[in-house]
């Protein structure tokens, strides 16, 4: 069941493309039906899982006999919990695209392109395929943003673009090297990540291998200093693909690192735990110090994610089982909340007030111009800050604990981030929705009022706040499936260095 | 020798056989009977005889399936041979398929009967172990090639092209004359893996490496690998299309093999050199080379604002990505070598074939004139991205593929700890500067909105086909590598090298 969710976007993606140009309704049509099936398909495929030994096969085909590659589908409950994401991510996506008048079948035929990559990535057991699906995620990110993006999108476009291919450039060549040395140390010759994952590579080749390939996946999840593509990417790209380049994108990032380098090199990660957590830190305060002096409202929901993503990695580093099931869950809530921001920002505010300059808004009134936008945008901001209730604090606060055991030191300054970043996030509240400024002169020149919030916006919203109360409510549904997952095969290496 | 062995070896040669037959055809034809007839008439008539002649001679290949060497390696029918052979025949087809639009030329038989004549140098020049068939075949090539570049007489470019690719080609034959005079010397035979015995025990000689340098600067011209490249941009910018697009694919293909041949059987023992004798192998050679080529052929291509001259230093480039190819050494080396090397020039050879219609009803091959594409002829854009995304080497394309399996062949390199890897790490890093070139014709083709009065492109039947069909050949030799690569496979075992 799982697997459809591939099979179907790609075939939505050609569906897409093949509905007529003039005909926007039924592209949004075949729209809607792929990615709601999509998520349907993820959510019969997390109620029927049922893993033997912590991993569920789908499927196991022979492809390429030569090298040992084969085509082979299989999930976790860290899958099952990063498809239902994309699922969520994708319905949601749709719905705020709704308003994409402008090559609408082309819009959609990428973004499905994208999604489908993307469930790919979640679902291989096979690293060849694995690198397969997450290179055909990058070209369609170039063009929903360079066609159909904002501010500085050329240069946002290629800069995404070329920073994505550097990094899956480095994975490529450690999966090379761990193809080659797994041939001489145990004559292994392929790459099914479970044979691999049982190789035991020599520690002065996991000393370089290890950081090659972390950091080729990281890149991608936005890890300081190589996070500058993030920021930029997601303000000049349009609502739908900042929404997936947040909530879905950098999650293959950090899903690369825990699945290829974590498991393949445990050794080399303990050598480099204390810098990657480091980094990880760093990333956290300074994304949101950083996030705290912008003035354009998209980059600071840009810069936010650097800083939420930093917890991701920090809880990947800890390498004890609550910072790691922490990390899984901060990429689904991420993923939610920084969608359901970027929404807000992107679509609600920016396609009506044309304007993203937090100094512009303060004087429109948007809190009573679009009462509904202002209640997200603070419910959201809720949920990111970390309150109690919401998906972000459950995942922030596994992070910390996780943090707290491994390096106590850091785990205060990440705190320190979480300040920070309540600080921005009720500043721009406050700024953008509920300020008293009066408007500025020409602003009472446009005497159109506002569109109103559409439907698909309020469904949309209204899926992703579910989601994420729901999550913070009951972190059970995701961690009884998060959990199990590190006792299987793929994790035996990983287990061992780190004691579990 | 008597006169059963001639009938055996004109029978072995049937499908050149065939092949020269139909230029001749092709000729006589177009000179006696078509004269008076409409051009594109003329056109396709040339182009049909040369496609049955090539399918001809495929099916020849299939049909008397046999293995033989005749006079010391002059003329070598194995599996492998003849998987290149029908390679070329079949790149030669296409190439015969884009040609029946162009309108630089009122000679059509000879253009058709020189295509062939090249063809049929290419395919000698694939079957044979022998340095002296080598050179005679290599000039049969050069030679036919260099008046298809001239072919286009009303154009300075055309002239001036070939002229460049004349000089650059005769010194390049020059140096590869004197390395092959030089071993012949020191061995005493034309046989290629005779003489990588004799080349062995004749131990250190500073000849043999004067010798190596001077085949390696030869085939370094033929292959456009840099610091031998010059002629490249102008020969592909100046030359009518279809010349430019059989130099990018069938020749490549052929010398690349040939190339492959002479250094991994012919040296094959002196790879790595000697140390005690402080005698220079290949291997460090080529790698250099290689790395010369990548960097300078991808550096350049960011600078250009005409395609055709992007698609010439991505060719460069890309001869430095083959060369990585050598270092497998060994089987894994043909294999890989070929595997690239054919989904090269099926990948390049659809580019061009979008390229010739942007040029014919645009007008240019700027970037510029590619702005909106994706509106104007929305198959041959989504075609066009295919191609160069393939060639960038992003997956499920074929190039990617071949990028990989080149890349795995070169590290898996036994006896050595990953000994090329610094190359490996440049080739990826230069993939990365490729792709951003190619995403810049990319940007033009679907980003860039055409003019308000921009009509679509009116595209001849059988380029769209032919572009359709090597966009879908594309992506299924990058979905499904098995196919050729299993040939390659079987036809390099059935050879046990």
């Amino acid at each position: 069941m799982l697997a459809w969710t591939i099979y179907l976007s790609f075939a939505g993606a050609l569906a897409c493309l093949l509905t007529p140009r003039a005909n926007p309704r039924a592209t949004r049509a075949v729209a809607f039906g792929t990615a709601l099936a999509g998520l349907v398909c993820g959510l019969m495929g997390a109620v029927q899982f049922k893993p033997v030994n912590g991993l569920e096969v789908i499927t196991h085909v022979r492809w390429i006999p030569a090298l040992g590659i084969d085509f082979s589908l299989a999930a976790d409950g860290i899958s099952v919990t990063l498809v239902l994401l994309t699922g969520i991510a994708a319905v949601a996506g749709v719905l705020f695209s709704w308003n994409v008048e402008r090559r609408t079948n082309e819009f959609f035929a990428f973004f499905f392109a994208l999604i489908g990559g993307v469930y790919g990535v979640f679902l291989s057991l096979d690293l060849f395929l694995l690198f397969v699906f997450y290179e055909i995620a990058i070209v369609p990110k170039y063009f929903l943003i360079a066609i159909w993006g904002s501010t500085r999108r050329d240069y946002a476009a290629m800069k995404l673009a070329l920073y994505s291919f550097i990094g899956s450039g480095m994975v490529l060549i450690g999966m090379l090297a761990a193809y080659v040395v797994a041939g001489q140390v145990a004559d292994m010759h392929g790459f099914d990540l479970v044979s691999l994952a049982q190789v035991p590579f020599p520690p002065d080749f996991q000393r370089w291998v290890f950081p090659l390939v972390f950091v080729g996946f990281a890149i991608l999840a936005g890890i300081w200093p190589f996070h500058t593509w993030a920021p930029t990417g997601h303000s000049a790209a349009p609502t739908a693909a900042s929404m997936l380049l947040a909530g879905v994108v950098m999650k293959l990032g950090a899903y690369g690192c825990l699945r290829v380098a974590m498991t393949l090199f445990p050794e080399g990660l303990k050598m480099w735990q204390h810098e990657l957590a480091a980094l990880a830190v760093t990333g956290i305060v300074y994304g949101a110090l950083v996030a705290l002096v912008q003035k354009d409202f998209k980059f600071v929901i840009g810069y936010s994610s650097v800083s939420h993503m930093g917890f991701v990695l920090l809880g990947l580093a800890t390498l004890n089982l609550v910072g790691l099931s922490g990390a899984v869950l901060q990429m689904f809530s991420h993923g939610i909340i920084a969608g359901l921001l970027f929404a807000v920002v992107g679509r609600m505010v920016y396609d009506r007030a044309h304007t993203r300059e937090l100094d512009a808004l303060e004087g429109m009134g948007l809190a009573r111009a679009m009462p509904f936008a202002a209640v997200t945008f603070v419910i959201a901001g809720f949920a990111s800050m970390g309150m109690p209730g919401f998906s972000g604090f459950i995942a922030e606060l596994q992070v910390l604990i996780g943090a707290w055991q491994a390096f106590p030191k850091l785990a205060i300054l990440a705190g320190v981030g979480i300040v920070i970043g309540v600080v921005y996030t009720l500043k721009t509240t406050a700024q953008v929705f509920f300020s008293d400024k009066p408007a500025p002169a020409e602003a009472h020149d446009h005497e159109h009022p506002l569109e109103p919030i559409s439907v698909p916006e309020r469904l949309g919203a209204a899926l992703l706040i579910f989601c994420t109360v729901l999550i913070g409510l009951q972190p059970r549904l995701l961690l009884d499936l998060i959990v199990p997952s590190f006792q299987s095969p793929l994790f035996d290496g990983l287990r061992k260095v780190a004691g579990l | 020798m008597n006169s059963a062995d001639y009938f055996q070896l004109f029978s072995a040669l049937g499908p050149e056989v065939i092949v020269v037959l139909t230029a001749l055809l092709v000729l006589a034809a177009d000179l006696l009977g078509l004269q008076d007839t409409p051009r594109a008439y003329r056109m396709s008539i040339a182009a049909g005889l040369t496609t049955v002649g090539c399918a001809g001679a495929v099916a020849w290949m299939f049909m008397n399936r046999t293995t033989g060497n005749w006079h010391g390696g002059m003329f070598v029918i194995d599996p492998l041979n003849e998987t290149v052979k029908a390679v070329i025949l079949l790149l030669t087809v296409f190439t015969a398929m884009l040609s029946t639009e162009a309108k630089f030329t009122r000679h059509c038989g000879e253009y058709f009967a020189l295509l062939l004549l090249a063809t049929v140098g290419m395919m000698f020049l694939a079957s044979t172990e022998d340095l002296l068939m080598i050179f005679a075949s290599l000039e049969l090539v050069s030679l036919s090639l260099y008046i298809l570049v001239a072919f286009d007489k009303s154009s300075r470019e055309s002239a001036e092209a070939a002229l460049k690719y004349f000089l650059f080609g005769g010194m390049s034959a020059a140096f590869l004359l004197f390395g092959f005079s030089l071993l012949y010397g020191l061995s005493g035979t034309t046989h290629l893996p005779l003489m990588a015995q004799k080349l062995f025990t004749v131990g250190a000689d500073p000849l043999l490496t004067v010798a190596l340098v001077m085949v390696v600067i030869g085939f370094g011209f033929k292959v456009a690998a840099a610091p031998f490249h010059l002629w490249a941009p102008d020969a592909y910018q100046g030359a009518p299309l279809p010349s430019a697009a059989f130099i990018a694919s069938g020749s490549k293909v052929a010398s690349f093999y040939v190339f492959a041949k002479v250094l991994l059987l012919g040296f094959s023992q002196l790879g790595w050199g000697n140390e005690e004798t402080a005698t220079g192998g290949w291997i460090p050679l080529l790698s250099i080379v290689a790395a010369l080529s990548m960097v300078l052929g991808n550096l350049a291509a960011i600078q250009q604002t005409s395609v055709r001259r992007l698609l010439a230093y991505s060719a460069i480039a890309h001869a430095g990505y083959m060369l990585i190819g050598f270092l497998a050494l060994g089987d894994e080396a043909f294999a890989s070598l070929l595997f690239y090397v054919t989904t090269y020039a099926l990948t390049t050879i659809g580019a061009f074939g979008v390229l010739g219609v942007v040029e014919a009803q645009v007008g240019g091959d700027k970037l510029a004139d590619f702005a909106g594409l994706a509106r104007r002829a929305p198959v041959l854009a989504g075609c066009l991205m295919v191609f160069l995304l393939s060639l960038a080497g992003i997956p499920p394309l074929a190039g990617f593929f071949g990028k990989f399996y080149l890349f795995a062949a070169a590290l898996t390199n036994d006896g050595h700890n990953l000994p090329f890897l610094w190359l490996i790490i440049l080739g990826v890093a230069m993939s990365c500067v490729s792709l951003y070139y190619y995403l810049q014709v990319l940007k033009q083709v679907f980003v860039v909105e055409a003019d308000e009065n921009a009509r679509p492109l009116a595209v001849p039947f059988l380029s769209h086909a032919v572009v359709v069909l090597l966009a879908a050949v594309t992506v299924l030799l990058g979905c499904m590598p098995g196919w050729l690569l299993d040939t390659i496979h079987t036809a390099i075992g059935e050879l046990g090298w």
